[in-house]
């Protein structure tokens, strides 16, 4: 009798455990930040310990985004050294929803696939993209910026110091050249720039066929400053350009970070990104609800030199005279939104800091127009991938008539 | 012409740590082991030399911790293949899993205190013009005007060269490599010298890494090995040349020629369009498979020959059991 007893006890203890879990696991979707706690997670191409490049930059942005906005630290989950292969980056996701995460940070091109699919699989969780083109209504945007109107900036550096050291050869290692419009702005832009300033520039570019190859990357810098090239600029991660440069005596305008440390009498000044700009903001936003976010982030956030989203490092002793007052007066001219770089009015800036602005075709390297004399600037085509031509005044060695 | 100089300087150099992962593998081979770990021991040689010859701030104890580096992690694939008969490949592999990862942690551990190449260190790495040859037009820049590795790299290469096919201990290398049972036979320590060559080889291989470094200044970025892979393209080389180390110095040249040809062949197109436009319309990646798709043809070649003794040590890459005589 007493066992029947236990038995029957059992029995409704398992039952009543049993609805007690079923209970706990409700299928009704959950809110946007359920627990209150708003949780940020991160996906790495690279290493959250990386001391340079990519990653880095990304990963220093998101702290002081954080910072600022007085977040804890453990408010961020990361997931690092995630490869563009959508299978990793599904994981990723899965584990930074897991942990409660509520907006989620992809900063390599190549996650866009998963990020999109995901972002229908998890309807409240905000999801943004750098460097991307997909984006829905409700919670996935990506974020770009206007890179090119730093590239210009730097580029009037370059021209200005080809001037005073009396050589028009201009040299630029770029990770990739028209496959991009990334690195086909960049290239146009810069040289733009440093026509701006030295008429009779010529910018020599050679292609790395990769993002990152620090042996390639120096051997390339080599051959450019062989070849008669007295500024190296580059478009590709390591300071490598820059330490061939300060070995050769010549000088050069570094990428995403300020690279004078690495070549101190080489390195004039370097396009960098302000990452840190766009998280403060979109992290804001997101607190303020998925709503909140997207209406004031965009499905396609795109800023520039105006939001202060990219920039160039400050300008070392190695520049010519006149540099800062040039680069002012040319910034100025671009916050003020009455000029952009891809535009059919052509600018020439002296060391006075004095703009002359002319109209005229911008034209590709094959003599094809692009925009007509006074034009708008094809800002555009960039975030579109449609600049895939070099402009007038590049010379570059492959894929050139592609 | 200036160009053309220009281009085998940089075939030389940039080729030249190739030689030393080349002759450390063949060195290893000939005493019948296949060490496929030569990426990672290259690394390690590379940072521990780089990081204790710039903190001594002397050339000479940069190159002694990366021989010393290198050879302690060839003593670990000695220990793990001929003592313990662990599966050669494997342990190969590893070693370059790990040399790599030890790089990174080095490398990231040491952090912002990093110090770019500098001091007595980049003396003793300036190009040292050799008298009189250096002083020809042209020919002088392209072959007798180099750091110190490239001549090092040479003399290690000839001195191997004489050690395996003009020494006593060289033929039992070599006997060990094509038949250790009969070797043991002979009365030849079996273990002893195959220790011996799988240490020396490594420590070699650790020369090159460190040429590398030097090459890039010391600048750790963290996303990216100094080696480059450099230590895969040495393993296809050691077939090139035939475990040869004097076709090996021929062989690292033509295989630094397709390395630079994709960093020259931009330039050659544009300063001279008529002659060279063409290279221009060659895509990057094709030079980057060039080195391996001659390794291919030369194992294909040397196949299709049928030659009575083959170049490759008939007993590579087996473990050695004494008891199964």
């Amino acid at each position: 009798m007493k066992k029947r007893i236990l038995v029957a006890i059992l029995v409704v203890a398992m039952v009543a455990s049993l609805a007690v879990v079923f209970a706990g696991c409700d299928n009704a979707p959950k809110t946007f930040n359920p627990d209150g706690v708003f949780k940020i997670g991160a996906i790495y191409i690279n290493s959250q310990n990386d001391n340079s490049g990519y990653t880095y930059a990304h990963h220093t942005a998101i702290k002081k985004a954080m910072a600022n906005l007085y977040l804890d630290e453990d408010r961020l989950a990361i997931v690092d050294n995630v490869p563009e292969e959508d299978d990793a980056v599904n994981a990723a996701i899965d584990t930074l929803v897991g942990q409660g995460c509520d907006l989620i940070i992809g900063i390599s091109f190549g996650y866009i696939n998963a990020m999109n699919n995901k972002a229908k699989e998890y309807p409240n969780v905000l999801f943004t993209h750098a460097t991307g083109y997909m984006s829905n209504d409700t919670n996935f945007n990506n974020y770009f910026g206007r890179i090119y109107q730093a590239r210009y900036l730097a580029g009037i550096a370059a021209g200005l110091k080809s001037l005073e050291i009396k050589n028009n050869k201009i040299g630029y290692v770029s990770a990739y050249t028209t496959a991009y419009a990334e690195t086909a702005s960049g290239i146009n832009a810069f040289a733009m720039g440093a026509i701006a300033a030295n008429p009779d520039a010529k910018v020599y570019v050679k292609k790395l066929g990769s993002w990152g190859n620090e042996t390639m990357e120096k051997s390339l810098a080599e051959a450019l400053i062989q070849e008669g090239c007295g500024v190296i600029s580059q478009h590709c991660d390591s300071a490598q350009p820059q330490i061939a440069a300060q070995n050769a005596e010549v000088f050069g305008c570094g990428y995403n970070s300020d690279m004078t440390a690495q070549a101190p009498d080489a390195h004039l000044t370097a396009t960098v990104w302000h990452w840190d700009v766009y998280y403060q903001k979109a992290i804001l936003t997101a607190m303020g609800g998925m709503e909140n976010f997207m209406e004031k982030m965009g499905k396609d956030y795109y800023a520039g030199l105006k939001e202060g989203l990219v920039g160039v490092s400050p300008l070392s002793k190695n520049c010519a005279a006149g540099t800062d007052k040039a680069i002012e007066a040319v910034s100025k001219l671009i916050l003020s939104g009455e000029w952009d770089v891809f535009s059919g009015v052509k600018l020439s800036v002296d060391a006075q800091g004095k703009i002359t602005k002319t109209n005229a075709d911008l034209k590709d390297c094959n003599g094809n127009v692009i925009v007509e004399a006074g034009g708008k600037s094809v800002d555009d085509s960039v975030i579109k991938s449609t600049m895939n031509y070099l402009i007038e005044g590049v010379i570059g060695d492959y894929d050139i008539k592609e | 012409m200036e160009l053309f100089a220009m281009f085998i300087a940089s075939v030389i150099v940039y080729g030249i740590p190739l030689l030393y992962g080349t002759v450390g593998e063949i060195i290893t081979e000939k005493s019948g082991s296949l060490n496929l770990g030569v990426e990672g021991i290259m690394a390690v040689g590379a940072i521990i030399g780089y990081l204790v010859g710039s903190k001594a701030d002397s050339m000479f104890v940069a190159m002694l911790f990366a021989f010393l580096a290198a050879a302690f992690m060839g003593l670990i694939f000695a220990v793990l293949t001929v003592t313990l008969k662990a599966n050669q490949n494997v342990t190969g592999l590893t070693i370059t899993t790990f040399g790599l990862g030890f790089y990174f942690f080095i490398g990231k551990a040491v952090g912002s205190d990093w110090k770019l190449l500098g001091g007595n260190l980049k003396e003793a790495y300036a190009n040292i013009d050799i008298p009189l040859l250096s002083k020809i037009p042209y020919v002088g820049d392209m072959f007798f005007s180099h750091n110190i590795f490239v001549y090092l790299g040479i003399i290690i290469a000839i001195v191997v060269f004489i050690y395996l096919f003009k020494t006593k201990a060289g033929l039992k290398t070599r006997a060990i490599g094509e038949n250790p049972a009969a070797a043991d036979a002979a009365g030849i320590n079996v273990n002893l010298y195959k220790y011996l060559n799988i240490i020396i080889g490594a420590g070699i291989m650790g020369l090159g890494g460190l040429a590398m470094g030097l090459k890039m200044d010391g600048s750790f970025e963290g996303s990216n090995c100094w080696i480059n892979g450099y230590g895969w393209i040495a393993i296809a080389l050691v077939i090139f040349a035939k475990w040869n180390p004097l076709i090996a110095i021929a062989g690292t040249f033509v295989f630094g020629f397709f390395n630079s040809l994709q960093v020259y062949s931009g330039s050659f197109a544009t300063s001279y369009p008529n002659a060279f436009g063409w290279l221009a319309s060659i895509p990057t990646e094709f030079y980057k498979a060039l080195p391996f798709i001659i390794t291919a043809l030369v194992l294909i070649i040397s196949s299709i020959r049928k030659k009575k003794v083959p170049d490759e040590p008939t007993a590579m890459g087996l473990n050695y059991y004494r008891e199964d005589r």
